[in-house]
């Protein structure tokens, strides 16, 4: 097949199956037939994803793959192009794994509207892939704008009882949002415009072309993102509209809003926001680091009040982002920090939707989440509290497990992250938030699965409730059940495990990504650690090597009638640096770099 | 050849028109029930060959050097002359039909057909076209005059009601006022140039020295301000409420695209006498302070509506808002040096080229909007299972109409995405181009009070469609079985989806094309040249 073909079938899959639900075939409506056709053409588009990392060359992680482009609006320059890579291609894994599970598990709750509801249910599936394969930056909004509208139907249609402000208000914060995001964008391609003579929307031309906007400008457009991207990650306190979107939304509408469309807003600041507006994204560093560690305490704390189940996840889910978000702006040297970001995205998306996958199943049996009317479920459900501890210690943190990968690399991203970006003390608050999310998980998990046996005042007492679970018949849970839940348990310690693919693909693409804003932060702060480049060159000229400079020893020579000590100081200014030969110069490096220091701080 | 003689031969679609307006008076009136029934169809059919005599009859040199605006308009203008009638087709009959019970008793279907209904109807639409035709100022007036007067006896007579009266005299008497207005701007513009004809007037205004004169100026500010009332631009967009809430659903649809369409082509002509390089700074003000305002206007008091009419009326204004914008940016003469097509991102920039693609999306969305308004119908007093329009729709009469008429409920939702400007419908793709255009032109804060602007619509627009789908049916609420109706509604809908994706181009290039002199295509020819040397030299 040609390589152009399979990552389109991915994005077209999904909306071919939404088709197909239209087509006027009375028994689609009914509620078997509806879920089995759902349950059948999600797990296709899974086969699909398998396809499409088989083909992904994986040696070449940071280079767009399997691209194709059709034409969109020529005449603005608007095409729609998509590929992966090493980033990408996991994300979109995680929305085609998580929509059968999320099927899988939307049996019971679901029970009107089948049509409907599965949907826009694949709509969503589409609009995701759309957004992370999209390279082109008009695509890529458009995809993240109509995903509000099926998030906006299954809330509103098949949400709880306070279904309608919960759709209201996550349509108009997010929706606000957006349209900051596509005057930022419009700009862009304006200033793209201005510096070529060409109108084109592809994210690569557009950070070329934006990198030269001047500091006020970037900063400007930068707001407009963030305007955007903070929202929907979201970033306290921007967060507002999550709990009330997750709490009213039905178990399959959480599960794709926690682990799907949440990381659309770090995925956004990622490739395109960050390489965009490197030096403003250098000035907002700090700051927006402060608001994620404050977003990090702040509702670890407020998770610890809680008493509705699935709330306390959601407000999980604001506090795990706020790590997002650290490792994100933390532009440490070895790019530590935003690789484990992007890991993070998968690990929360998995642990946070099993949990409410869990959640889910209770609120299905007796119709309650409140933490205070339940209790010891460990006895009855012996199998449902496993996975639910599992999942909370994944999402807690516990090594071993997915969560911890992400934590820890974060943080340390952060503590290594450049002096005047983030640093130690960061790290040290974030850390404060691990303890925290501790407390309320394992809060939660006592209060649910131990001590003893307390069932919901208007559940039919003792007898009916093990009747009940009797019939399912996997210590607690039926197959369907175990279904849902065990392929994200075994996802969850498999990455948590074994995270050095993942790691891998994606630090190339994160690489060049951050590449030009540690540029910025060694011009703002004079870093040298963040900024020498070395490139080795043999007699003919040909690249032999490319090293980012830390504390290496490369060995090089000067030649002769080169000013070394100007070239290495220029070097920290502008970022690369090349010799030939088998010379250690990295004392010499080391000695400029100090100088260098010195004259900046004498300048300051 | 004659120059009229020449002019003449332009104006076909416009004479086919007339002709089938007096027809339909003819076949309205006539004493066979088959005859008058037919009436409609006389309409249709008149507009569909005039569609035809518009894409044969020869494109005329345009004195501003808007080479396609003429036949784009014509075109705009019949594409939703045509829906517009599905819409209103049967308006006179439920007019008879909705009497009161001692005249239903007497009902007689024959009665019904009203010719002089579809023949104001075609009139209109003929203003529009010669509108877009216009070459001089007398013939702009009274081309605008010819949209306009039919349409008072349109809203007179949609309806039964009394309040369809006082809206017709509303809409009258402040036509009147803003055509005295922009009559006294042309008289001006007149007296500072000394030629009435658009070619004359734009070289005596080069001519001038240091830019135009303050005498020009203010005839174009007055020109300006007495067509704003044509598209219900702040400040003269007070009756546009008003007059939409007291005509009949269909004519409603009709009064918030055609007379806009009009007031837009002219708006264009007038401010193409001076130009865009640059447009001189007091009109730029005025323009970028009627649209600022305009779009804030409309949006922030649909927001507060509770009658559907008139949150769809202050949301047309709103949408005015959002097209002055683009007219305000307007284009260069580099920009639109060559033809659109073939060259990537050739369109983008271009203002007024963006302005006709919105009145397309816009129209779209609307005339959707309306046709489903149009469908709600509420119980009638006296006549057993008869049914009548409501006086007010209100959010409370289309809530869950998705449980019963999941069609409407689809249409509704399209139009309303479109109106908010979501990807990938036409609204979006229109915005781009609106917002792109004020980017390049320099009025950076125009962009951004558009996206404020659009944020603020996304309130109402999206409270209808939720309304729509989410809320609690109203039982007390009939739905018109019109299939002409619903499948207007569902074109519009095709419509959004279209132009949002590849279908889009097409448009685009005529909209950009309308605007590129037509010195153009010899450029363009020019063109080709390397490729054939580099066949040669690969040879």
């Amino acid at each position: 097949m040609d390589p152009a073909w399979i990552i389109s079938l991915q994005l077209y899959l999904p909306v071919l199956f939404a088709a197909g639900l239209l087509l006027p075939i009375p028994a689609l409506s009914e509620r078997k037939v509806a879920w089995i056709y759902s349950a059948t053409t999600s797990c296709i588009s899974l086969l699909m994803t398998c396809v499409v990392f088989w083909a992904f060359d994986w040696s070449q992680p940071h280079v767009m793959q399997l691209s194709a482009e059709v034409p969109w609006l020529p005449q603005f320059g608007l095409t729609f192009q998509f590929g992966v890579d090493g980033v990408s291609i996991w994300l979109v894994g995680l929305a085609t794994f998580l929509m059968p599970v999320v099927v899988l598990g939307s049996l019971l709750e679901v029970d009107h509207d089948m049509r409907a509801f599965h949907f826009w249910l694949h709509i969503l599936e589409a609009c995701l892939i759309g957004t992370f394969i999209a390279r082109d930056v008009l695509m890529f909004y458009a995809c993240f704008e109509f995903s509000l509208i099926p998030l906006l139907f299954l809330i509103g249609m098949f949400g709880h009882k306070n279904k309608l402000k919960a759709a209201k208000v996550y349509f108009y914060y997010s929706f606000t949002g957006s349209v900051f995001l596509l005057a930022g964008i419009l700009y862009v391609a304006w200033f793209h415009f201005n510096q070529t003579g060409e109108w084109n929307f592809e994210i690569v031309a557009l950070i070329e072309s934006g990198q030269a906007m001047s500091v006020t400008e970037q900063c400007w457009v930068l707001a407009s993102f963030l305007a955007a991207f903070a929202i929907k990650t979201p970033m306290w306190p921007f967060h507002t509209w999550l709990p009330l979107a997750h709490t009213e939304a039905p178990t399959a509408g959480s599960v794709d809003l926690a682990g799907l469309v949440l990381k659309l807003g770090p995925y956004g600041l990622l490739r395109i926001a960050i390489p965009l507006a490197p030096a403003a994204a250098a000035l907002f560093a700090p700051y927006l680091g402060v608001f994620a560690v404050l977003g990090v305490i702040v509702t670890a704390l407020i998770c610890w009040v809680q008493t509705d189940a699935k709330k306390l996840i959601a407000y999980s889910s604001v506090s795990h982002m706020g790590f997002v978000m650290l490792g994100l702006f933390a532009f440490d040297g070895g790019d530590i920090g935003a690789t484990g970001a992007m890991y993070y995205l998968i690990a929360h998306g998995l642990a946070s939707g099993g949990l409410f996958l869990c959640l889910g199943m209770l609120y299905d049996r007796f119709h309650t989440r409140d933490l205070r009317e339940m209790g010891g479920l460990a006895k009855e459900m012996p199998m449902w509290s496993f996975f639910f501890i599992l999942f909370a210690l994944a999402a807690v943190g516990l090594p071993g497990l997915n969560g911890f990968v992400g934590e820890f690399l974060t943080m340390m991203g952060t503590a290594n992250s450049p002096d005047g970006v983030l640093g130690w003390s960061f790290a040290v608050a974030a850390a404060s938030g691990v303890i925290l999310a501790a407390i309320y998980m394992l809060y939660c998990v006592g209060r649910l699965c131990f001590g003893p046996l307390k069932l919901p005042e208007y559940v039919p007492q003792k007898e009916v409730f093990e009747a009940a679970i009797s019939k399912r018949t996997f210590h607690g849970m039926s197959r369907r059940e175990v279904m849902t839940v065990g392929p994200i348990s075994v996802a969850c310690v498999v990455l948590g495990l074994y995270p050095t693919p993942m790691l891998s693909s994606m630090e190339p693409v994160v690489q060049a990504n951050t590449a030009a804003v540690k540029a910025e932060i060694a011009k703002l702060h004079g870093s040298p650690e963040a900024e020498v480049e070395v490139a080795e060159f043999d007699t003919s000229g040909m690249e032999v090597s490319k090293q980012r400079l830390y504390n290496m020893d490369l060995m090089v020579e000067p030649i002769a009638g080169r000013d070394v000590r100007a070239e290495i100081k220029q070097a920290f200014g502008t970022g690369s640096i090349s010799y030939s030969g088998s010379a250690d110069i990295s004392g010499l490096i080391a000695e400029v770099a100090a100088e260098y220091q010195a004259e900046r701080e004498a300048a300051q | 050849m004659n120059p009229f003689l020449d002019k003449l031969a332009t104006l076909w679609p416009e004479m086919i028109m007339l002709t089938g307006a007096v027809l339909c008076l003819v076949t309205g009136l006539a004493p066979q029930v088959a005859w008058r029934k037919a009436t409609p169809w006389v309409a249709g059919i008149t507009m569909a060959v005039a569609w035809i005599a518009t894409l044969l009859s020869p494109v005329e040199t345009h004195p501003l050097g808007f080479g396609g605006i003429v036949p784009y308009v014509k075109c705009l203008a019949l594409a939703m002359g045509l829906l517009l009638l599905m819409v209103n087709v049967g308006v006179p009959e439920r007019l008879r039909q909705s009497l009161s019970s001692e005249s239903a008793a007497k009902f007689n279907p024959g009665d019904a057909v009203r010719g002089e209904f579809y023949s104001f109807f075609l009139l209109s639409i003929t203003g529009v076209m010669l509108t877009a035709g216009a070459t001089d100022l007398v013939w702009l007036f009274l081309a605008l005059e010819l949209t306009s007067l039919p349409t008072y006896v349109m809203i007179a007579t949609s309806r039964d009601r009394l309040a369809a009266q006082e809206s017709a005299i509303k809409y009258f008497f402040l036509g009147a006022l803003s055509a005295a207005v922009f009559l006294y701007g042309f008289a001006l513009i007149y007296g500072a140039t000394g030629f009435t004809e658009f070619g004359q007037i734009a070289e005596a205004v080069a001519a001038m020295e240091g830019g135009p004169s303050s005498l020009m100026i203010l005839g174009m500010v007055l020109a300006i301000l007495g067509l704003c009332f044509k598209i219900a631009a702040v400040p003269m967009h007070v009756y546009a409420a008003d007059v939409y809430e007291g005509a009949a659903t269909p004519v409603t649809a009709f009064l918030a695209v055609v007379p806009k369409t009009a007031g837009f082509a002219a708006l264009i002509l007038v401010i193409g006498l001076v130009g865009w390089n640059p447009l001189p700074e007091p009109i730029a003000y005025l323009l970028v302070g009627i649209a600022v305002l305009t779009m804030t206007v409309g949006n922030v008091l649909a927001f507060i509506q509770t009658n559907l009419k008139r949150v769809l009326a202050y949301s047309s204004i709103a949408h005015s808002g959002y097209l002055l914008a683009g007219l305000v940016a307007g284009f260069t003469t580099e920009n639109v040096a060559t033809s659109s097509e073939n060259v990537v991102g050739g369109a983008m920039g271009n203002g007024v080229s963006a302005v006709l693609f919105y009145l397309l999306a816009y129209g779209m969305a609307t005339v959707g909007s309306f046709a489903v308004l149009a469908c709600i119908r509420a119980k009638h007093p006296t006549i057993e299972g008869g049914d009548t329009e409501h006086d007010t729709i209100t959010y409370d009469d289309i809530a869950g109409i998705w449980w019963k008429n999941p069609v409407l409920a689809g249409i509704m939702l399209v139009a309303m995405l479109s109106l908010v400007g979501m990807p990938p419908l036409a609204g979006f793709v229109g915005k781009v181009y609106l917002i792109g255009s004020t980017f390049t032109a320099g009025y950076t804060i125009l962009a951004i009070v558009i996206v404020i602007n659009s944020a603020i619509s996304a309130g109402y627009y999206l409270r209808i469609a939720m309304t729509c789908f989410f809320g609690q049916t109203n039982e007390k609420v009939h739905y018109l079985k019109a299939p002409t109706l619903t499948v207007s509604a569902a074109i519009t809908t095709a419509a959004a989806f279209a132009l949002g994706g590849y279908a889009a181009n097409g448009i685009i290039i005529k909209s950009h094309d309308a605007v590129v002199p037509q010195s153009a295509p010899a450029e363009a020819q020019v063109e080709p040249q390397p490729s054939l040397e580099e066949s040669r030299s690969d040879a």
